[in-house]
C-alpha cells in the first residue's frame, strides 16, 4: 500500500503540479461553456434555471474528456507503464490509483466551482445542494470508466475524438438521472432513488473498472 | 537453480509469423546475446520473456512457475524506452521507480551511482533537457539500483559514446560473473570476454 | 458444449462451419422473408386505428429486436474471445458489428417513416427511438475502435472489451431512456400495447423475425469467411482453398 502510494500516486500528483497550466485548463474550459449558454439561448433566468443541470453536467462530462488523455499517454509514450507492469505491483491498483489522481486532478476543482457555475445559472439552494452530491457521486464513475477507453486508445495517435466517441454514449444514464435530481430538488421533490442509482452505477463501475483497465493496458502494450 | 525457460514459443504480429517453437533457457551465468535484422522479432521475444505481452504459444517459466510477482522482484528489463519522466529531473526519476520496485535506497547512493555514469550536475535538471545519451545513462542506473538475478535489456548501448558501452559492458561482466543472467540485443558487436557471450541468431521471415 | 465447439476456435475448421452454416441460412432467409413480407404487406388485415401505415412494423419490430439481439451476441462473442483467447471469436465479433449497426438504423429508418402518420414528425424523442440512436452509438464505436489499430489483433481485443462495457450499459440505458421519456411526456402512445395485436397480424410479423435472424446469420457467416480469408492469406490451406476456386472457376 506505502508502495503504491510512493511509486505511483505520490509521482502522479507530483508530475500534475508540474504542468499547471495544463491543471487549469479543463476547470477554464468547463467555465467558459457554461458561460456560453445564456449567450447562446438569452439570459432569461426561468430559462437559465431549467437548462442549469444539464449545462453543468454535460460541461463537466466535456471538461473531463479533456483531461482524459493525459492518464495513461505520457507514460505510456516514455515507457514508465512498462516498468509498473514489471514492478511486481498489480496493475489493477495502480491503475486506481491513476484514476484517483485524474478525479482529484479534473474533478475535484469542478465541485469547488461549481456554486460560481449555479450561480451563473440562477440556480437556487435546493438544486445547487442537489448538483453537488450528483457530481460528487458521478465524476467517479466518469473517472473510471473514461480509464478504460483511454487505456484502449493508448497506443493510438491522435485519440482523443475516438475516445469521445466511445464514452458519450456511455454517459447518458449519468446524465439522465444526475439531472433528473437536480431537477426533482429544483421542484421540491425527494431525490433519494436517483442518487441510489448513480451510487450503485459508481460501485458497479469501481468493482469492475480496475480490472477492465488492467487488461486493455495489456492489450495496449502487446 | 533460477533459471527462466521459454518453451516453443511463438508469436505473430499483425497476422505475420515472427518466430514458431523457439525455446530459449537462460541459466545463472548465461549471457545471451540475441542477433537479428530489423523486424525479426527479438523486441518481441524480449517483451514475452520479461511478461510484458502474452506469446500465441509456448510457455515462459522461472523456477518452474510461470512469470509472477517473484519473477518481478528478480528482474531488472531495461526497453528501448527509457521509462523516465521528462519533467522531472533523475534523482526523483529513480527514487519513484524504486518505490514502485519496492527498494529502499538512499539519496546518497543514487548521487553515487549517477557520479560513477558521468552524470555529475544532472541529478536535478528535467529529464527533457538531458541528451539521449544522458538519458539513457539514467535509466541504466538502474542495473546499480536493484538486486536482481535476471537483467533484459533491449538495445542498451542507442545512444551511448565509447565511455558509456565500457562502463555498462563491465557492469555485465560483474553481473554474470556474480551468477547473474543476462539476455540482450545489440546491433553492435560485444567487447571483451568473449568466451561467456552465448549467441541466438533470428531472422526475419515473411 | 466445451468439447464441441472448441475446434472452431482453430480458423480452418471456423472456415469449414461457416460453409457449412451459409446455405441454411440463406435458404431460410428467402423462405420466411418472402413469405412473411408478402403475408404482411399484402395479405394481413388493416389496423383499424392507423390503416395501412402500421405495416411498416413488419420491418422495424424484427429489426429493434434483432438490433439488441445482435449487440448481445456480439458482447458472448468477445466474452468467449476475452476468455479463452479465441481470434475466431474476435473475428466473429467485428464481422456482426456492422451487420448489427445496419439492423439499428433499419430500425432508426422505419421507426421515423412510421412516426410521420402517427406523431405528424418525422423524429419525436420517443423511448424506444432514442435507445436506438445511443445503440447505434454504441455500435459505431466498437466498429471505429477496431478500425483505428493496424494490428488486427489488437484491434479485436481492444473492441472486445468497449463491446463488453455497452452489453453491461445497454439495460441501464434502456431503463434510463425510459425513466427520462416519462419524466418529460408524461403518457405518450407507447407503440405497442402488448395484448392488442390479433393473430392474423402477429404471424407475418413472427415469420419476419426469424426471416432477419437468418439474415444476421448469413451476412456475419459470409463477413466471417472473408475476414478469415483476409487475415490468413499467407497461410497454406486458404492458398489452397483459393486455388481450389480458381481451378472450379476455369473449369466452368
Amino acid at each position: 500500500m506505502s508502495r503504491l502510494y510512493q511509486g505511483v500516486f505520490k509521482r502522479d500528483m507530483t508530475l500534475a503540479f508540474h504542468q499547471k497550466g495544463e491543471l487549469f485548463q479543463p476547470v477554464i474550459f468547463l467555465l467558459i461553456v457554461v458561460c456560453l449558454f445564456p449567450l447562446g439561448v438569452g439570459p432569461g433566468p426561468e430559462m437559465l434555471q431549467r437548462i442549469s443541470p444539464g449545462v453543468i453536467w454535460i460541461a463537466a462530462i466535456l471538461s473531463g474528456l479533456l483531461g482524459m488523455e493525459r492518464l495513461f499517454k505520457d507514460d505510456f509514450l516514455d515507457g514508465t507503464l512498462e516498468q509498473l507492469t514489471l514492478s511486481g505491483l498489480p496493475l489493477y491498483a495502480i491503475a486506481l490509483s491513476k484514476v484517483a489522481t485524474h478525479w482529484l486532478v479534473s474533478f475535484l476543482p469542478i465541485i469547488f466551482l461549481s456554486p460560481l457555475l449555479g450561480m451563473f445559472l440562477n440556480m437556487n439552494l435546493a438544486m445547487y445542494q442537489a448538483l453537488i452530491i450528483t457530481l460528487l457521486l458521478g465524476t467517479p464513475l466518469l473517472s473510471l470508466v473514461g480509464a478504460i477507453a483511454t487505456a484502449l486508445t493508448v497506443g493510438l495517435h491522435r485519440a482523443s475524438l475516438l475516445v469521445s466517441l466511445l464514452l458519450l454514449p456511455v454517459f447518458i444514464p449519468l446524465l439522465i438521472f444526475a439531472t433528473s435530481a437536480v431537477e426533482s430538488a429544483a421542484m421540491q421533490l425527494p431525490y433519494s432513488p436517483q442518487l441510489a442509482i448513480i451510487a450503485a452505477m459508481t460501485c458497479l463501475a469501481l468493482a469492475s473498472a480496475p480490472f477492465a483497465i488492467s487488461y486493455a493496458l495489456k492489450v495496449s502494450q502487446h | 537453480m533460477s533459471a527462466l525457460v521459454a518453451t516453443e514459443l511463438s508469436c505473430t504480429k499483425r497476422d505475420r509469423v515472427l518466430f514458431e517453437s523457439l525455446s530459449v533457457t537462460l541459466k545463472p551465468g548465461h549471457w545471451l546475446h540475441v542477433r537479428g535484422p530489423n523486424g525479426a522479432g527479438k523486441t518481441s521475444l524480449l517483451r514475452i520473456l520479461a511478461g510484458l505481452s502474452q506469446p500465441d504459444s509456448g510457455q515462459v517459466q522461472w523456477n518452474n512457475h510461470s512469470l509472477d510477482n517473484r519473477y518481478a522482484a528478480a528482474l531488472v528489463y531495461h526497453s528501448h524506452k527509457p521509462g523516465l519522466s521528462s519533467s522531472i529531473n533523475a534523482l526523483d526519476n529513480l527514487k519513484f521507480w524504486c518505490a514502485q520496485h519496492n527498494i529502499t535506497v538512499s539519496d546518497d547512493t543514487i548521487f553515487d551511482i549517477l557520479a560513477h555514469l558521468a552524470l555529475v550536475g544532472m541529478e536535478d535538471v528535467p529529464v527533457r533537457l538531458l541528451s539521449a545519451g544522458q538519458q539513457r545513462r539514467v535509466a541504466l542506473a538502474r542495473l546499480w539500483l536493484k538486486p536482481a538475478s535476471v537483467w533484459i535489456l533491449d538495445e542498451p548501448f542507442t545512444a551511448l559514446d565509447t565511455f558509456g558501452i565500457k562502463i555498462i559492458e563491465a557492469r555485465c561482466q560483474w553481473f554474470v560473473k556474480q551468477g547473474g543472467a543476462i539476455i540482450m540485443t545489440s546491433h553492435q558487436p560485444l567487447n571483451g570476454a568473449s568466451e561467456t557471450i552465448r549467441f541466438l541468431d533470428m531472422e526475419f521471415k515473411l | 458444449m466445451w468439447k464441441w465447439l472448441h475446434p472452431y476456435a482453430k480458423t480452418e475448421k471456423a472456415f469449414g462451419l461457416c460453409n457449412t452454416l451459409q446455405p441454411w441460412f440463406a435458404g431460410t432467409f428467402f423462405l420466411l422473408f418472402i413469405t412473411g413480407s408478402v403475408w404482411g404487406l399484402l395479405f394481413a388485415p388493416a389496423d383499424y386505428q392507423q390503416g395501412d401505415s402500421f405495416r411498416i412494423i413488419y420491418f422495424h419490430v424484427p429489426s429493434a429486436m434483432l438490433s439488441m439481439s445482435a449487440y448481445v451476441a456480439m458482447a458472448i462473442a468477445a466474452l468467449v474471445g476475452i476468455v479463452w483467447q479465441w481470434r475466431t471469436a474476435f473475428m466473429t465479433m467485428i464481422a456482426i458489428a456492422p451487420v448489427g449497426a445496419v439492423m439499428t438504423f433499419i430500425a432508426l429508418f422505419t421507426g421515423a417513416a412510421w412516426g410521420k402518420p402517427m406523431w405528424g414528425a418525422w423524429w419525436v424523442w420517443d423511448a424506444r427511438l432514442t435507445s436506438e440512436l445511443i445503440l447505434l452509438f454504441l455500435y459505431c464505436g466498437v466498429i471505429a475502435l477496431y478500425h483505428a489499430f493496424d494490428d488486427k489483433q489488437q484491434a479485436g481485443k481492444a473492441a472486445a472489451v468497449m463491446a463488453l462495457v455497452g452489453v453491461v450499459n445497454v439495460p441501464i440505458i434502456h431503463f434510463s431512456v425510459e425513466w427520462w421519456n416519462t419524466l418529460h411526456q408524461g403518457a405518450t402512445i407507447t407503440k405497442f400495447d402488448k395484448p392488442s395485436i390479433a393473430p392474423a397480424m402477429l404471424w407475418p410479423l413472427l415469420l419476419n423475425i426469424l426471416a432477419f435472424a437468418s439474415f444476421i446469420g448469413w451476412v456475419t457467416v459470409l463477413r466471417l469467411k472473408n475476414e478469415i480469408l483476409r487475415r490468413e492469406i499467407h497461410r497454406p490451406w486458404v492458398k489452397a482453398v483459393l486455388s481450389e476456386k480458381r481451378e472450379g472457376a476455369n473449369a466452368v
